[in-house]
């Protein structure tokens, strides 16, 4: 016997507008959360004002002969670490959500299969751009002198972009990781690492000889460097540049890989 | 407002095969469901009800064999077979932080609805499952019961023509069970089809027009709730003495006047198996005779695990130790 083709709207695989709207009612649904638990932001606020603190009163004497030296040279550092450490929270969350069942619904309704994590994404860059003004916010309390608005502007835009490509590596280890336990670990032994090893904290020249090499093409350093010239002083264009090839590169490799081990995740 | 044919299925699926590694987690299992109908998926814990569910849901991809949920393959036309259905599992299907109204909304919105419509849909699916009260409340801050017509109101938003229930009572006081049910019926009555997951066999009966019993991955029966009944004999009559010492005399006289049957004594009660319709009103005349004054005389269906031990000779494997231990051994 042959089924009968129930006549209802039975569509096919949404387009990219409309995988663009789910998207963003994905987005919305985090911004709700916010909304309803608004103690999140403060928690997300924590850290860096704790970093930024503790970086140029303790460390800044020492490293660039007084504090305001160092907060000057610091700070568009610790925003860069700062974000790639947030982006943690993306895999976290996507690892707690799909071992819940939560995407199960997603994955039942006719919706893009990139929706929900993309949409997790998305939403998370909006805690990045909190983090960001809460940086610069207390920053300009220290006695930060900004080079212009415009460069404060821009560098939140940088950020978010590296941020978004970044995020995908992070999504990659929710989905695999068992545990959200192991996301962090998995995050922090990449990420503490990665960020001291670059010009986040400290002039490069200083490091012996093939950390030195390292700390050269590191994506964090080109990051930070686009971040102090953006925000104090410093070159730009350069840095700018390579932060976009390092984006653009650990975006392509690594998004289609975290959309792979997702649709993976399902059989 | 469609046209389909009523004697059409909305769901097919034939030697359906799922494995996890060595694990045959759904093994080579057919079986078909009419068009407004519904069908129950009946079994104990692990038999492979909800990985059946999944493959059909389009979550998971089958091993082997094929299925066809409202004409469409589950594999190759998986977006039109999520345009179909509805899920309801025992996941975390809800958004805890949102309000029920917000997570009623969502899915309006994710499934393309303009906001206004989207809202009228949530208010509309709030009214009917008796939530509105509730509506602006967190959903963490909703009872058992609540949650799960939550649950279901969510799979509804799209207004799909099929609907999965993975054991949607499985966890619910006895209230909440029965208005569920109630839900079920009405959506039954518009013209939905159900397939719904249990480990009741009260619940098949209540809801369902066919039931396949499944375990270890098999289809080990199917049948209408009556032909299944009729073929497990599947009653069991509860008598418990006012007095707790005639409780002796109770199981003797059952044993003396009905020598087939086999009473238990269990929590100053005796439970017997039923098959034949004159062993009740013949108790309750010998009992009245006797004058062995009852506080309980109750003919209910066997449990899961009494018709599990009629198709297979074996018990539930994940049956409560308590309940196991009430049994005779056979």
């Amino acid at each position: 016997m042959t089924a009968a083709t129930i006549e209802a709207p039975a569509a096919g695989r949404p387009g990219p507008g409309e995988t663009v709207r789910q998207t963003l009612s994905m987005a919305w649904r985090q911004m709700v959360r916010i909304k309803h638990n608004p103690f999140e932001l403060v928690d997300l606020s924590l850290s860096p004002i704790m970093f930024l603190l503790l970086f140029v009163y303790v460390f800044g004497g020492q490293m660039a002969g007084s504090t305001s030296e160092y907060l000057q040279y610091v700070l568009g550092g610790l925003i860069a670490q700062n974000a790639i450490f947030l982006t943690m929270y993306t895999g976290t969350g996507i690892n707690a959500d799909l071992r819940k069942g939560v995407y199960d619904r997603f994955r039942s309704l006719p919706i893009a299969r990139s929706a929900p994590l993309a949409g997790k994404i998305f939403a998370d860059l909006f805690k990045q751009v909190w983090s960001i003004a809460i940086m610069l916010g207390l920053g300009l309390l220290m006695g930060f002198e900004l080079r212009n608005v415009a460069g404060a502007l821009l560098a939140t835009v940088v950020v978010v972009v590296f941020a978004l490509a970044i995020s995908w590596v992070s999504v990659l280890m929710g989905v695999l990781a068992d545990s959200e336990e192991k996301v962090q670990i998995y995050a922090f032994v990449v990420i503490m690492p990665l960020t001291f090893t670059s010009s986040a904290f400290v002039n490069v020249n200083t490091m012996p000889g093939v950390l030195r090499h390292w700390a050269n093409v590191n994506p964090v350093t080109h990051l930070a460097d686009a971040m102090r010239g953006l925000l104090s002083a410093g070159p730009i264009a350069q840095p700018l540049m390579w932060t976009a090839v390092w984006a653009a590169a650990i975006l392509v490799v690594t998004a289609p890989l975290a959309m792979h081990a997702y649709r993976k995740k399902m059989v | 407002m469609s046209h389909h044919d009523p004697n059409g299925n909305a769901i097919e699926i034939e030697g359906l095969t799922k494995r996890f590694g060595d694990l045959v987690a759904v093994d080579d299992v057919d079986l078909t469901a009419r068009t407004g109908t519904v069908l129950g998926l009946l079994g104990p814990n692990g038999a492979g009800k909800t990985t059946v569910v999944r493959m059909l849901a389009t979550l998971s991809e089958p091993t082997a064999g094929t299925a066809r949920v409202g004409g469409y393959d589950i594999v190759r036309h998986a977006p039109q077979v999520r345009s179909l259905i509805g899920l309801t599992g025992q996941f975390a299907g809800i958004d805890e932080l949102l309000t029920g109204e917000e997570n009623l909304r969502f899915i309006g919105r994710l499934l393309g609805m303009p906001t206004k419509d989207a809202r009228a849909r949530a208010n509309e699916l709030l009214a009917q499952f008796n939530l509105s009260d509730a509506a602006d409340k967190p959903a963490k801050a909703y009872s058992g019961g609540m949650r799960r017509r939550l649950d279901l109101a969510a799979s509804l938003v799209g207004r799909p023509r099929i609907l999965f229930l993975d054991e949607p009572t499985t966890g619910l006081d006895p209230r909440a069970r029965g208005e569920l049910w109630g839900l079920v019926r009405d959506l039954v009555a518009d013209g939905t089809t159900v397939l719904l997951t249990t480990q009741y066999l009260e619940e098949a009966d209540q809801l369902a027009h066919e039931i396949v019993v499944i375990d270890r991955g098999k289809v080990i029966a199917t049948g209408t709730p009556t032909q299944l009944k009729a073929k497990i004999g599947g009653q069991t009559l509860r008598i418990q003495p006012e007095d707790h010492d005639r409780l002796d005399d109770l199981r003797d006289l059952v044993a003396q006047r009905h020598p087939g049957l086999e009473p238990m004594v269990e929590a100053g009660a005796i439970t017997i198996g039923v098959n034949d319709d004159n062993v009740m009103p013949a108790l309750a005349a010998d009992l009245r005779d006797r004058g062995i004054a009852l506080t309980e005389f109750h003919l209910g269906l066997s449990s899961l695990d009494e018709v599990f031990l009629t198709l297979t000779g074996r018990r539930t494997e994940t049956d409560e130790p308590e309940n196991a231990t009430e049994e005779p051994a056979t």
